[in-house]
């Protein structure tokens, strides 16, 4: 989005919004390497794991088809991310609670500021309600992975580190269903939901994204930048 | 009052180093120059994301991808800072941007040049934006008003901007034998680009006259140029770069280094258009800004409708 904002304040915000969510990946991956313990770095994580080593939901790898897509794919995700992080801010483990606590204030905002924009979009003019509305048919597939559970989401909601997935599918779905209200759109029609980024398994543009970002740490092994 | 007494009186408050504010009398040929040199500032500052935000997605480490998106969204909010101070002077951004795209309105030249390896972000860093911080800190005591002020409160951000390119550059200079060859590479290829920055000999350079006599402009580009040279060689000495230039040597008389001649025909071919990125670069500023039309109209029907009920 940076460079490419439709003008100047937005492209601004939507980079902040890129910022704290960089921040947050980065917080979250130094505390897993520490946790792992086998000597890897946040870096070695991000720079130097194969594709189906990588278990984010395919929603986050969609591309930016064009504003409205962005807008929905980080909308959806912030609501999610608001539900984990006020979870996890209050377990025993200090630093992951730290890190939701401050998350979740960085949340709260992306989901204020998104959310207006789906509110405007919808019901702004005749192209913006179709671009949107398109955007949410289209991403639509992907919001089940959300609350899907596997067995590792059941060990987590024992211990209280996550809620059940049919918790986290009625808050999405109302939050949502509000919104998409307000903003004079529907529900997109249920349809086939995705699943497997739990396992691995991504679209095909997660590769073309490693591709990218790992570049220079794969081109060149030996070097510290 | 008559214009001529008007003129006077103007030039009165200029030579007793007064600001210009928006409200004030000020010649029309003063207003134009300085939309035509904010504007072109402001440009400069949002084109000049591009080649930097190239490298975002690959940038090595999350630490250097998150200070270079901090740094070239700073870009963005320095042209907004700009863009607000010029239409102090009567015009809209909207009119300053098709002024861009119809090609009418320039910004620096810099920007045409490609940022190809991960040591271009060093250098643009440490010399582009080495060179910018140069021109800039002597803009602060620009006589109108808005700019200055908008000068103050950039400088404040520019040398983190340069620090983070030096430390880029420094830390592949000292890397692996291939990281050296890109840094001095990239010194290479920015070097005389960066010299270029400051603009033309103060002899070749029609407008200045106007500019220093209505303070606008506080320095000449040779002076501001021989000053960013000055503090630059040490920086490259100490990581152990070589700066492309046979002619460049200390100078004990003049307490400064004398340098080479500056290739003119490539500046004047770049400023015309004939730089290697020059299409792509106002293409791409074409084609975000088409693609997000719609979503301006959005949020003005969006908003006109929420302002009637
Ligand atoms: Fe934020
Ligand atoms: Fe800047
Ligand atoms: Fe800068």
């Amino acid at each position: 989005m940076c460079s490419k904002g439709p003008f100047l304040e937005e492209d601004i915000a939507q980079t902040n919004l890129g910022l704290d969510l960089l921040g947050q990946a980065e917080a979250l991956l130094t505390y897993a390497a520490k946790l792992e313990d086998k000597g890897r770095t946040a870096d070695d994580l991000v720079y130097k794991r194969p594709e189906r080593d990588f278990y984010n939901f395919m929603l986050t790898e969609q591309p930016n088809t064009d504003f409205a897509f962005a807008v929905v794919r980080q909308y959806i995700m912030a609501l999610y991310l608001d539900k984990v992080y006020e979870t996890l801010s209050k377990v025993d483990d200090e630093t992951l609670s730290g890190i939701a606590s401050k998350a979740l204030k960085e949340i709260d905002y992306h989901k204020s500021h998104l959310g207006m924009w789906v509110t405007r979009l919808g019901d702004g003019t005749q192209e913006s309600h179709e671009r949107v509305q398109t955007a949410f048919n289209e991403l639509w597939m992907f919001v089940g992975e959300l609350y899907e559970e596997d067995e590792l989401d059941l060990k987590m909601q024992h211990s209280g580190y996550a809620i059940s997935g049919d918790e986290m599918k009625s808050y999405l779905f109302s939050e949502i269903s509000s919104s998409l209200a307000k903003a004079t759109l529907s529900i997109p029609e249920s349809v086939y939901m995705t699943t497997g980024s739990k396992k691995g398994i991504h679209t095909e543009y997660l590769g073309y994204l490693l591709t990218e970002m790992q570049y220079l740490q794969r081109a060149y092994p030996d070097a510290n930048w | 009052m008559g214009a001529e007494k008007l003129e006077v009186l103007f030039q009165e408050r200029i030579d007793a180093n007064e600001k210009i504010e928006p409200r004030d009398y000020m010649p029309e040929e003063y207003r134009q120059h300085l939309i035509r040199q904010m504007s072109q500032h402001a440009h400069s500052e949002v084109i000049g994301m591009q080649p930097e935000g190239n490298w975002i997605t690959r940038a090595p480490s999350l630490r250097a991808k998150k200070i270079l998106l901090a740094k070239v969204q700073d870009e963005a909010g320095h042209g907004l800072y700009i863009y607000s101070a010029t239409e102090t002077l009567g015009v809209t951004r909207d009119e300053l941007i098709s002024r861009l795209h119809q090609g009418k309105a320039k910004y620096a030249s810099i920007f045409n040049y490609p940022a190809l390896t991960w040591a271009d972000m060093g250098a643009i860093g440490w010399l582009v934006d080495g060179a910018a911080i140069t021109n800039q800190v002597s803009l602060q005591k620009t006589s109108y008003g808005p700019y200055s002020r908008s000068m103050v409160k950039i400088c404040k951000e520019e040398s983190f901007h340069q620090r983070q390119g030096y430390e880029i550059i420094a830390a592949m200079a000292k890397g692996t034998s291939e990281q050296k060859e890109m840094a001095q590479d990239a010194l290479n290829r920015f070097w005389w680009p960066s010299l270029m920055m400051f603009g033309p000999h103060d002899s070749d350079s029609p407008r200045t006259g106007n500019a220093m006599k209505w303070k606008i402009k506080r320095e000449s580009n040779d002076v501001l140029r021989q000053r960013f040279i000055d503090k630059t060689v040490s920086q490259a000495e100490l990581i152990g770069l070589t700066i492309p230039d046979p002619d460049l040597k200390w100078n004990e008389e003049r307490g400064s280094y004398d340098f080479g001649e500056i290739d003119w025909d490539e500046f004047w071919s770049v400023v015309k258009g004939g730089g290697p990125c020059n299409l792509k670069r106002l293409n791409h500023h074409k084609k975000a800004h088409n693609d997000g039309a719609w979503v301006r109209k959005a949020a003005a029907a969006y908003a006109k409708k929420h302002l009637n009920k």
